[in-house]
């Protein structure tokens, strides 16, 4: 369903516009103004104008789209005048530096929600619950069968199963941004301080964390480990992706699991293939999303990503909330750009 | 059942197949003859029982949940097994719904035997209300991590990824027994009990563990061509390749059995070959092929005959006329009650040789026609080995099969000694006109496919499923086309633009009134995604037809 006429936001081939701000947000294609809610790639695009995002997220975006860009950083909860609109960006609790944003204009409240998550995460700010008239919001684990545990309850599992094999190196495969930090975080918030291991994309978004100052245990990139030192007992983390290419030959007898929200299905971590499942997201779980809704105050809703038809009609059905998906090409960026966690899980190559 | 758990989640939780052993080693040591028992006929998955229905425990689950059902119908296309959905929402359930017992210890300190022989079955005995509270009751009792075990083995679907060998093998380390006298004692089945763990262990081969049961097929492998060469063609003894089932005929002082591949007892089935093995001597046990063959006819019926006669009780005499079942006994693994197995092919050829020409000089018709022993195809140099093949379809046979004169008769598939090498499958190119989503790991992935070819009037025709071919990036890539293709839905099938075209690879056409085409295609696969092809140079129904034409 489109938005309708006369909104705050509206639909266009670029993304989410408004028009009293003369802004998109998280657009699809370049456009003049950019209002990035965090930084992974399906959600800030190379070649706009003047981006404006969260300060913390300014390292890893001119890491990505490049060092030059034309970019405003911003403090959380600060008030923007941008055009006829005031914009204000608030903590999504999903990565580092990432943001809802909420646009005011003509006496109305329109929040879009980012991707976003509600249970703690020592790696980045938590989630601020802001009111609004309209909400769109994500909807990546929209099913009840997604309801997360603890951060620090899963991270003991990790440690529980590095542990349990001295003999050999383990490999924890998580999305190089946001995942791979929060499990480091946790791991430090469980005492753990052994030297951690590194994919090297995964050490390239370590400097802005630190920066932030997330406390981690000591890493260091696998790379410059010296030749026929042994890997035994030793943790690595590295990106799903890794396994394909040929960086991780060294791992070829590692015990390897994978960190990802998915991997609450028994058939999506059997489809990965890759041994054992955590389950840890970066995104609201079903109590999460519903919270959210009810945290808002919003009239109306608007559902993208992932299980929007799903959420939706039960806002409408069983909750009584006025809500509608919101279709663009919002589906179609499951499958497009780097893996990350809002794309289901890809077989093995 | 804490045991149980911890080796199904270790044995789940890993890809790497020592791992499987190690766990599946150390759980047999240690458990108790009667969880033990359970345990590998679980592990075994041979004839599930199901307690209650999928369909059954969801209604238990929505009503102690208060989801709509089209929520749990969109939660178990994600999911893509019925028994999983119902375990994750009843675990997610909130904190609102009413609290029953809470979970604790005694759940998992029940053991194996105890659930299996008493628990589940108590609760599939009751029904309606009660029942429902029951299940909900038992739910509630269990911690998080075994309620997906739970229901996997109250809906009779539980499957870990480990092969029957894998479990042979554990078992036989675990007894430090020898894997094929392990193999042989599992032959046929086992019936989970404490004294049948026992004697499937012990460590002399009791005569009644083994009376009844079949031996382990010996499988052979895809010819590898190089590593034929190198030795001269007399090592090697030349048979046709038959289109039927493999099995085991038995005729032992306790009676006489056949059995299929599958470790089926098919007695039933073809009473007219328990017939054949009462006129051979007892203390035989022959291995082959079971056909459709009549009496008099050069060539055997296609397999579609035997079908009709495969999953029948009883078969009644006309369609034992019509479809009369023949062994094609090839090789002699028991004589006079001696297992011959390890002698060589040559000298149990010898000796099945003599056993039939005296068994022909004995019988009369139609018992005759029931056991047939083709001769062995002579092979002077390798040369002859393509038209050799090349004649398997004019004789209805799939192909040829290479064995070693000098081979044992071994457990399962070794390579080396007995190779098949078919004939190619028949190809045509048609276009993919239907998808539907598979289940378990294809779950939420559009893999299953139907195909269509062109009639006379420029219509596609549905002509063929297939499941299996395309490798995983490619699921993947066309899973993301059918999505963006798609025309019309019916419930979970999308039907979608009619533009890609496969290659598919079958095994054989057949006429068949309950196929929209007319053709029925025996074991069809994707053998190339043709890119390169455009849907309108696709083949046709006519082409389909002039292959059928073609085979004999």
């Amino acid at each position: 369903m489109p938005l309708p006429p006369g909104g705050l936001l509206q639909l266009t081939p670029e993304g989410l516009y408004c028009p009293a701000a003369e802004a998109w947000i998280d657009p699809w294609r370049p456009v003049p103004r950019a209002l990035i809610t965090h930084a992974h790639a399906d959600h800030a695009r190379p070649g706009c104008g003047t981006y404006w995002a969260v300060g913390q997220a300014e390292g890893i975006l001119r890491q990505r789209l490049g060092t030059a860009i034309d970019l405003i950083p911003l403090d959380y909860g600060q008030l923007h005048r941008i055009g006829g609109a005031r914009v204000s960006f608030h903590a999504a609790g999903h990565v580092l530096g990432s943001a809802q944003i909420l646009l005011q204009a003509g006496g109305e409240r329109w929040l879009v929600s980012g991707d976003y998550k509600r249970c703690a995460d020592p790696s980045c700010s938590p989630f601020e619950p802001v009111a609004t008239d309209v909400l769109i919001t994500e909807a990546t684990f929209g099913l009840p069968i997604y309801r997360w545990r603890s951060g620090a309850a899963v991270a003991q599992e990790i440690v529980d199963w590095w542990r349990s094999a001295a003999d050999r190196p383990s490999l924890l495969l998580c999305y190089a941004f946001g995942k791979a930090q929060r499990v480091l975080a946790e791991l430090h918030r469980l005492g753990i301080d052994d030297e951690v291991l590194l994919h090297g994309s995964v050490e390239a978004l370590m400097a802005p964390y630190r920066e932030a100052g997330v406390a981690m245990p000591p890493t260091r990139p696998l790379a410059e480990l010296p030749r026929g030192a042994t890997l035994a007992g030793r943790l690595v983390v590295a990106p799903p992706g890794a396994l394909r290419g040929r960086g991780l030959a060294r791992l070829r007898n590692a015990q390897t699991a994978f960190v990802s929200g998915w991997m609450a299905v028994r058939g999506a971590r059997r489809r990965r293939g890759t041994g054992r499942g955590f389950v840890l997201s970066d995104h609201a779980d079903w109590p999460g999303l519903l919270r959210t809704v009810h945290d808002s105050g919003a009239q109306q809703v608007y559902v993208t990503h992932g299980q929007s038809t799903v959420l939706a009609r039960y806002l409408r059905e069983v909750e009584g909330v006025a809500a509608e998906p919101l279709e663009g090409a919002f589906e179609a960026e499951r499958f497009e750009g780097e893996t990350q966690e809002g794309a289901p899980p890809e077989p093995p190559a | 059942m804490r045991a149980f758990q911890a080796l199904f989640e270790a044995v789940d939780g890993t890809t790497r197949t020592g791992a499987k052993l190690e766990a599946l080693e150390a759980y047999f040591r240690a458990a108790a003859a009667e969880d033990a028992a359970w345990a590998l006929a679980l592990l075994l998955g041979k004839r599930r029982r199901r307690l209650i229905t999928d369909r059954r425990l969801r209604e238990i689950c929505l009503e102690g949940t208060g989801l709509p059902e089209w929520l749990f119908e969109a939660c178990h296309s994600q999911v893509g097994d019925s028994a999983e959905t119902v375990s994750l929402l009843w675990g997610q359930r909130g904190e609102a719904s009413p609290a029953t017992s809470p979970p604790n210890g005694a759940a998992l300190d029940a053991p194996l035997h105890r659930w299996m022989e008493q628990r589940l079955p108590q609760l599939a005995a009751l029904q309606g209300e009660t029942q429902a509270q029951a299940v909900r009751a038992c739910w509630a009792s269990c911690p998080p991590e075994l309620l997906l075990l739970v229901n996997k083995l109250l809906s009779g679907g539980f499957r870990v990824g480990v092969s029957t060998g894998l479990v042979t093998r554990a078992v036989a380390r675990s007894a430090a027994l020898e894997e094929a006298v392990l193999a042989h004692r599992l032959m046929g089945g086992f019936v989970p009990s404490a004294e049948a763990w026992r004697t499937l262990v012990a460590a002399d081969a009791n005569g009644a563990s083994v009376a009844a049961r079949p031996y382990p097929f010996f499988l052979a492998s895809p010819l590898d061509p190089q590593l034929l060469l190198d030795q001269p063609p007399q090592a090697w003894q030349v048979e046709w390749k038959w289109d039927g089932i493999r099995g085991q005929l038995i005729h032992r002082s306790h009676g006489c059995s056949l059995w299929s591949r599958g470790e089926d007892l098919i007695n039933d089935a073809f009473p007219e070959l328990i017939a054949l093995a009462q006129s051979l001597p007892v203390g035989t046990v022959l291995d082959g092929e079971v056909i459709v063959w009549e009496p008099n006819a050069a060539a055997p019926e296609p397999f579609a005959s035997l079908q009709r006669r495969l999953g029948r009780k009883a078969p009644s005499a006309a369609l034992q006329r019509q479809c009369p079942a023949c062994f094609i006994g090839y090789d002699l693994l028991e004589f006079g009650g001696n297992d011959l197995r390890q002698l060589p092919l040559a000298q149990r050829r010898q000796q099945l040789e003599q056993l039939h020409g005296r068994w022909m000089a004995q019988v009369e018709p139609p018992l005759r026609g029931r056991w047939r022993l083709p001769a062995v195809e002579p092979l002077h140099s390798w040369e002859a080995l393509e038209p050799l093949r090349q004649n398997a379809r004019a004789r209805r046979a799939e192909g040829l099969m290479l064995k070693a004169i000098d081979s044992p008769y071994l457990v399962g598939r070794k390579r080396g000694h007995w190779w098949k090498h078919k004939l190619e499958p028949l190809r045509l190119d048609a276009v993919l006109l239907y998808a539907q989503a598979g289940s378990g790991r294809r779950a939420n992935l559009y893999t299953d496919y139907s195909f269509g070819l062109w009639n006379g009037e420029g219509q596609l025709v549905t002509f063929a499923k297939a499941y299996s071919g395309l490798d995983d990036g490619e699921i993947r890539e066309l899973d993301r086309w059918i999505r963006s293709h798609t025309t019309e839905r019916f419930g979970p099938v999308r039907a979608v633009e009619p533009l890609q075209v496969f290659e598919l690879a079958f095994e054989g056409l057949q006429r068949s009134q309950r196929h929209k085409c007319g053709i029925a295609v025996r074991f069809p696969r994707i053998s190339r995604w043709r890119r390169d092809k455009p849907a309108a140079e696709a083949d046709s129904l006519a082409s389909a037809l002039a292959l059928l034409e073609a085979s004999p």
